[in-house]
């Protein structure tokens, strides 16, 4: 088989889409862009190669989680607005269920020592992995002095002043738009 | 009951939209009002629910549905789910439609090129935040660090570092 013309299955039904996503989330820990992609393009062929990457480029230019807007995307692409509900509902469905079992967990012994020093402990991992996260987020700047600078505006208002989000994205945002057009 | 269920609507459509860049964008301002708007819990108990959220499978941000159990159980859950699905995900069913005209436009580049650096900060933010409120001693303060670095420079699966900083808080909780 060539691998230029990657041969696609036939469109999955609503059905096929909640169970397909329903799957994904039960499974995907930490990140589930990845499995995603395996699961649309190499096990379903739901979607070519080029086809998901281009989907997820609108997702990330979308506000609203990534994956998400991707789960929402495709099951639009092939049944339309049910589709998308049947997608989005067999991604969140499973993960729901799980949280609240551990938010019920948390709230029943939040008296116990040892529990409170494992949820302490989870807590502080948890920060842990949104700092690499900024890490990796904040990488591509380097050399963008003007970038630096913008993030930087972004980090003092929401972090240090505490202002709301919506006028420091109103503020900002455009402003980011005109500096880095004229000057990088 | 009905006034917060309302907040919770108000809350988290705001958050939906606003979310460019993905989820961890919006979580100082989900934690300001929380916290520091509404008091329905301290930094503490959001930074903990935060990484309950972490812990679970699936999406990024499953401290939504959290926080809507928590302050209005059930019902809540309900409202905050749709409150921060729908209306980013009806934006998604609504530009799909238009996405193939503007696809190669160069204004789309240059907002794409103008919101990066703004994401970049938000996402800063919410580690500086999170890490305030989780980090109360040296130990904590260790686990976050080693975590942080681990992710960084090293390939392990996230649930392994979150069990890893759980036993290391079990153990090193007395201190």
């Amino acid at each position: 088989m060539p691998d230029d013309a990657p041969v696609l299955a036939s469109p999955p039904t609503k059905r096929q889409l909640f169970v397909g996503f329903l799957l994904l989330g039960i499974t995907a820990f930490g990140g589930v862009l990845p499995l995603a992609r395996r699961m649309v393009v190499e096990k379903h062929r739901w979607l070519t190669p080029q086809e998901f990457t281009d989907l997820l480029g609108l997702c990330q230019f979308l506000p609203g989680g990534n994956i998400i807007n991707v789960s929402v995307a495709i099951g639009m692409k092939f049944r339309g607005v049910a589709g998308a509900f049947a997608a989005l509902m067999g991604l969140i469905a499973a993960p729901t269920v799980v949280v609240i079992l551990l938010g019920m967990v948390y709230d029943r012994y939040s008296g116990d020592p040892h529990l409170q020093h494992l949820f302490a402990g989870l807590a502080a991992a948890a920060a842990g992995l949104l700092v690499a996260m900024a890490v990796k987020v904040a990488r591509p700047l380097r050399g963008s002095r003007l970038g630096i600078l913008i993030a930087l505006a972004g980090f003092i208002a929401i972090a240090v002043l505490r202002l709301p989000l919506l006028p420091t994205m109103v503020v900002l945002t455009p402003i980011s738009i005109v500096l880095l057009r004229r000057f990088a | 009951m009905t006034a917060t269920l309302v907040a919770l609507a108000i809350i988290f459509t705001q958050l939906s939209v606003l979310a460019f860049g993905g989820g961890n964008t919006i979580l100082p301002e989900m934690q300001r009002q929380v916290v520091d708007v509404y008091h329905w819990m301290s930094a503490a108990d959001f930074s903990a629910l935060f990484a309950l959220g972490q812990a679970a499978p699936g999406p990024n941000l499953m401290i939504v549905p959290l926080i809507g159990w928590h302050v209005a159980g059930w019902m809540g859950v309900l409202v905050t789910s749709a409150a921060k699905f729908g209306p980013s995900s009806i934006i998604t069913v609504i530009v799909l439609g238009l996405w193939e005209r503007f696809k190669d436009r160069p204004w789309r580049a240059a907002v794409q090129a103008g919101l990066f650096p703004v994401t970049a900060g938000l996402v800063a933010a919410s580690a500086w935040l999170i890490t305030e409120a989780s980090v109360h001693d040296w130990v904590l303060a260790a686990v976050t660090a080693a975590v942080a670095a681990a992710s960084v420079f090293t390939r392990v699966h996230p649930l392994w570092l979150l069990l890893a900083g759980g036993l290391a808080g079990l153990i090193g909780g007395g201190f």
